[in-house]
């Protein structure tokens, strides 16, 4: 849902890094119709989808010195593919579902099927996500205000 | 002291038996959804993810609804439950500049680049009772231009920062630390203050930052900059080798200006308190923003009298589920140790041999 940048990579890792923000983004509900298509593979668990948390840090005064600000949940899940593909996730919450199908649409990704993959599945991810993310610019832009001092006593 | 008591099971069952009832209410109202909760309380649902230190709306919301709406009895849940779950890695830190915003506002500027955008808030309510939400309706939404765009926001303290008014916030790169894994001694570290305030009660914090307001510790704080909205997340898995996002969390963000400080050789700079809270969280960014900058008294030479300015007794107090179990602790048995007070006392009423004769 959000823009924020993105850190500094090897830009052999930006079309990966790119599919997996999106996939991050995700609801569960959004990949229940590719799940056929996910699962039509031969594949094992490397890594069944496994609960814990990711520590979340801050800058002091947003730009600073990193401080822990609290925990937040993640599920992460490893697949492999028959042809040796290693898929992985690590998504926000706490649903095992939603992190294998993320951990399968990494792994069919990397592979011979990439442009198809990206074509039915990552991009039109990415365009609802930019769709919700006008819609809120939209709502936050609608509350803008201007506020007026008022001069008291002298011209 | 605490004894150790034994019996009474059959009365325990049933009284949790009694507080399932009492939490469900008359059976003839629906009853309420985890999903509602999250959906409809969400203010609720940050207090208990702040404090409860773990950011799960669902799990939260969860909390909620057993604790029958005890806010700190759900963060001791929400507390309880993240000691199970492994860690699998620490973020890298979250780039607030780059939020996308909700809400952002300056105290301090009224044209700041981007301006001021109210979002969803109580500000300019007018506090009365809204009795139509008695009655469901339906809620449309804010009307403007569909295609409206927010404008870059440039954080406002950076503007400052440019002039050289405030000093430039600094990461020196050394490691973070955390009073989860490493218990707090004093004096602690601005890392580790900041850690256990943003886990510090909600109360607590924005009491002490009224304190300082009122003169215990005068600092003359100015809200520079709030900011709410979504910010990702983002992890370096040591199997991927690269830095991927995890999904969005909502922060809220307070930068406040206080007044200066300078010396012979160094000219007169304002300085900060920083907030950091999950979800929206305002009164909370603001009380941990203002306390922030009140410890900091030491670093600046400024007289330590007041409580807000003392850090063992902020940090140490702040933290709200050890507060309610040392307090709730009292409910427990004391029968021995009382026994032995009421020894005590009637020993020192009984007349003396002189008051005697």
């Amino acid at each position: 849902m959000t823009a924020t940048s993105v850190p500094a990579t090897a830009p052999e890792h930006a079309a990966r890094q790119h599919w997996i923000g999106v996939l991050s983004r995700t609801h569960r509900a959004e990949l229940l119709p590719h799940e056929n298509a996910l699962r039509d593979a031969e594949y094992q668990l490397i890594r069944a989808p496994e609960i814990g948390m990711t520590l979340v840090r801050g800058r002091m005064g947003g730009s600073g010195a990193p401080f822990n600000v609290g925990e937040m949940s993640v599920t992460r899940c490893v697949v492999r593919l028959a042809d040796g593909r290693t898929g992985y996730s690590y998504l926000a919450g706490r649903d095992k579902a939603h992190a294998e199908l993320a951990a399968l649409a990494d792994a069919h990704l990397q592979g011979a099927q990439q442009a198809h993959w990206m074509r039915e599945l990552i991009e039109p991810l990415a365009q609802a996500q930019a769709a919700r993310r006008s819609r809120q610019q939209a709502e936050t832009a609608a509350t803008k205000v201007e506020f007026f001092t008022l001069v008291r006593g002298e011209n | 002291m605490y004894v150790a008591v034994k019996g009474g099971e059959q009365a325990i069952d049933n009284a949790h038996k009694l507080l399932a009832k009492k939490r469900r209410g008359d059976t003839t109202v629906a009853e309420l959804g985890v999903e509602q909760i999250r959906q409809q309380l969400p203010l609720a649902v940050a207090r208990v993810m702040t404090e409860g230190s773990l950011y799960d709306e669902e799990l939260a919301a969860l909390a909620i609804k057993q604790a029958a709406g005890d806010l700190v009895e759900a963060i001791f849940l929400l507390r309880a439950y993240r000691t199970t779950l492994p860690r699998f890695s620490a973020s890298l830190p979250i780039d607030t500049s780059s939020m996308q915003l909700n809400r952002r506002l300056s105290a301090t500027f009224k044209d700041v680049p981007g301006g001021q955008l109210l979002g969803p808030t109580f500000d300019y309510t007018h506090r009365l009772l809204d009795f139509t939400l008695l009655a469901e309706g339906e809620y449309p939404g804010p009307q403007g231009k569909p295609d409206a765009t927010v404008e870059a926001c440039p954080r406002v303290l950076g503007l400052l920062a440019k002039e050289g008014l405030i000093k430039e916030e600094a990461d020196t790169g050394a490691p973070v630390a955390d009073i989860t894994r490493e218990p707090l001694e004093y004096p602690a570290s601005r890392a580790e203050r900041l850690q256990a305030l943003a886990r510090g009660d909600e109360g607590f914090l924005l009491a002490l930052g009224y304190s300082t307001q009122r003169g215990y510790g005068r600092n003359h704080p100015f809200a520079g900059e709030i900011r709410v909205g979504g910010v990702e997340v983002w992890i370096e898995p040591e199997e991927l080798g690269f830095p991927i996002a995890i999904g969005a969390i909502e922060v809220t963000e307070c930068e406040m200006v206080n007044q200066f400080v300078g010396s012979a050789t160094e000219l007169p700079q304002f300085t900060r308190g920083y907030g950091l809270a999950f979800g929206h969280a305002e009164r909370k960014a603001m009380g941990m923003a203002l306390v922030d900058r009140s410890l900091r008294a030491g670093e600046y030479a400024e007289e330590i009298i007041s409580p807000a300015q003392q850090e063992e007794f902020v940090l140490a107090h702040c933290d709200n589920v050890e507060a309610s179990g040392f307090v709730s602790h009292l409910k427990l048995p004391h029968y021995v140790d009382f026994q032995a007070e009421v020894e005590l006392i009637r020993k020192l009423r009984k007349p003396s041999k002189e008051q005697a004769q």
